[in-house]
């Protein structure tokens, strides 16, 4: 009994020493979140334009339904999303879109610091997307 | 001309300043312990745990307990309606008051001489220290269990319950457990403990002093066992019991009232260490008889050993879990109260034939 007591002690104490603390400091120190870590969506630019062809692929497979796209034509002739806005407030951060893309042209990435004070705040427009 | 002891009638003027300086002193002294010893459990906890403690508040958090402070200061006070008013009212007090009022007899240092006149380094020196700690830790239940009543709550009538039953049961083996220290002092005047423990071991070994600890171990660990027990902390906060009773007696309590019962809770942490020390670890005097050693002033010594003390009862926290109600009882009346009974029979047999 008296060796099981002084085995739990044994354990505390070595817990206590310094550099056994697993805590990151959050706001000051942040972690790197994993390639695959599914975050903030990225519209894909390419030399001019986005990547995009609005070809409603994303909004069909989204379980969500918080993607809005609205297709037009340019100059050249080529597709292109007039509107595209994913209403953060309502993705469930699935990826789906991103496997439903064909041409790569939407992606996820690391942020995860996504609260905001207001609800227009979390319309992600095409220029947001962008950035 | 040899100096006296100041005294009411040898020196009113002199006695009353010098009490009042000491009175503010050691109640200063203790609510600052009071209030880092919160944060220096968060710490330790918060380590042993793998976790930091508070580190957002100033410098690795060293000023959470004024944040603390001021938030409960601050809170709105509550008091249930289906309470019972001034019960309610008077428990908060009724802990920490006798919490408090026992640090009085601790001697924390050698007499000083001023003005030809020999001034204790205590409060006051009762004849029955020991009698009048046992009966204010006595008292400390009273708070307890009004509270848990005139809250008028279930889970609070369980705490309150449950603490007058585990002070009773533990209270008895902490006085056995004592007995067995004044059998060996003859006196129950906590300075000459001090004084006798000062002494060499055993009469023979001049460079350990005779703290009663090595001759009186059993009672030693007794005594730690049931001040825990007493002063309702892990591994024995059944009162308290989160997981099953809310938060206990102080389940209907907020605001300041309720940071009194947390101020108590520390209050009697640093009482259990500060009579640990002086019946068991000799007070306020230096572990071995070397010059440097014992040049250093008595109340480092005494403040030390209580931190000493107190690390040890945090470092418990973190490790043990709270044993259950009905194991707590058996531990108290089959295990303990035998033992120190033993321990008294044992001391007295021992007493008789070396005398």
């Amino acid at each position: 009994m008296f060796k099981a007591f002084a085995k739990g002690l044994s354990i505390t104490f070595k817990h206590m020493l310094p550099g056994h603390s697993t805590t990151v400091q959050y706001p000051s120190v942040k972690l790197k979140p994993s390639d695959r870590f599914r975050g903030l969506h990225r519209l894909v630019p390419s030399q001019d334009r986005e990547k995009c062809v609005a070809c409603y692929l994303c909004p069909t497979v989204c379980p969500a339904k918080c993607i809005t796209v609205e297709a037009a034509e340019n100059d050249k002739g080529e597709k292109y999303p007039k509107v595209y806005t994913i209403d953060l407030l309502r993705c469930i951060f699935c990826g789906y879109c991103v496997e439903a893309c064909p041409v790569e042209a939407i992606e996820m990435t690391g942020a995860y610091e996504l609260a905001n004070y207001e609800r227009e705040d979390f319309q992600f427009t095409k220029q947001r997307l962008l950035k | 001309m040899t100096p006296e002891m100041l005294s009411l009638s040898n020196s009113p003027g002199l006695f009353v300043g010098i009490m009042l300086l000491k009175l503010l002193v050691v109640f200063s002294v203790t609510m600052l312990i009071v209030a880092y010893a919160t944060w220096c459990e968060r710490k330790v906890i918060g380590h042993m745990q793998t976790r930091l403690g508070p580190m957002r508040t100033g410098w690795h958090g060293l000023l959470q307990p004024i944040a603390d402070g001021l938030k409960l200061f601050f809170k709105e006070d509550i008091i249930p309606t289906e309470a019972t008013r001034v019960p309610f009212l008077l428990a908060p007090m009724m802990i920490l008051v006798p919490a408090l009022i026992t640090v009085a007899v601790i001697p924390f240092g050698p007499d000083l001489k001023l003005g030809g006149f020999l001034i204790p380094q205590q409060i006051t020196d009762l004849n029955v220290g020991v009698l009048y700690i046992l009966a204010f830790a006595g008292l400390g239940i009273y708070g307890i269990v009004l509270a848990g009543w005139s809250s008028n709550s279930k889970y609070s009538l369980l705490g309150g319950v449950r603490a007058s039953a585990q002070m009773i049961s533990y209270e008895l083996s902490a006085g056995l457990t004592i007995i067995a220290v004044f059998m060996l002092s003859e006196t129950l005047s906590l300075r000459e403990i001090v004084a006798l423990q000062q002494q060499d071991l055993w009469g023979v070994c001049s460079f350990v002093p005779n703290w009663y600890v090595f001759t009186q171990p059993l009672a030693f660990g007794l005594f730690v066992i049931t001040g825990l027990a007493e002063i309702n902390r892990t591994p024995f906060d059944m009162p308290e019991a989160e997981s099953e009773l809310v938060s206990g007696f102080c389940t209907e309590y907020s605001s300041m009232k309720y940071a009194l019962f947390f101020m108590a809770e520390y209050a009697n942490m640093i009482v259990i260490a500060a009579i640990t020390a002086t019946l068991f670890l000799g007070g306020w005097s230096a572990p071995f008889n070397i010059a440097i050693l014992t040049m250093i002033p008595g109340f480092v010594w005494l403040l030390l050993k209580i931190f000493a003390l107190m690390f040890f009862f945090m470092w418990l926290r973190a490790t043990f879990p709270r044993v259950r109600y009905d194991q707590l009882m058996r531990m108290g009346w089959k295990v303990l109260l035998p033992l120190a009974l033993a321990n008294v029979v044992i001391t007295g047999l021992v007493v008789v034939i070396l005398q």
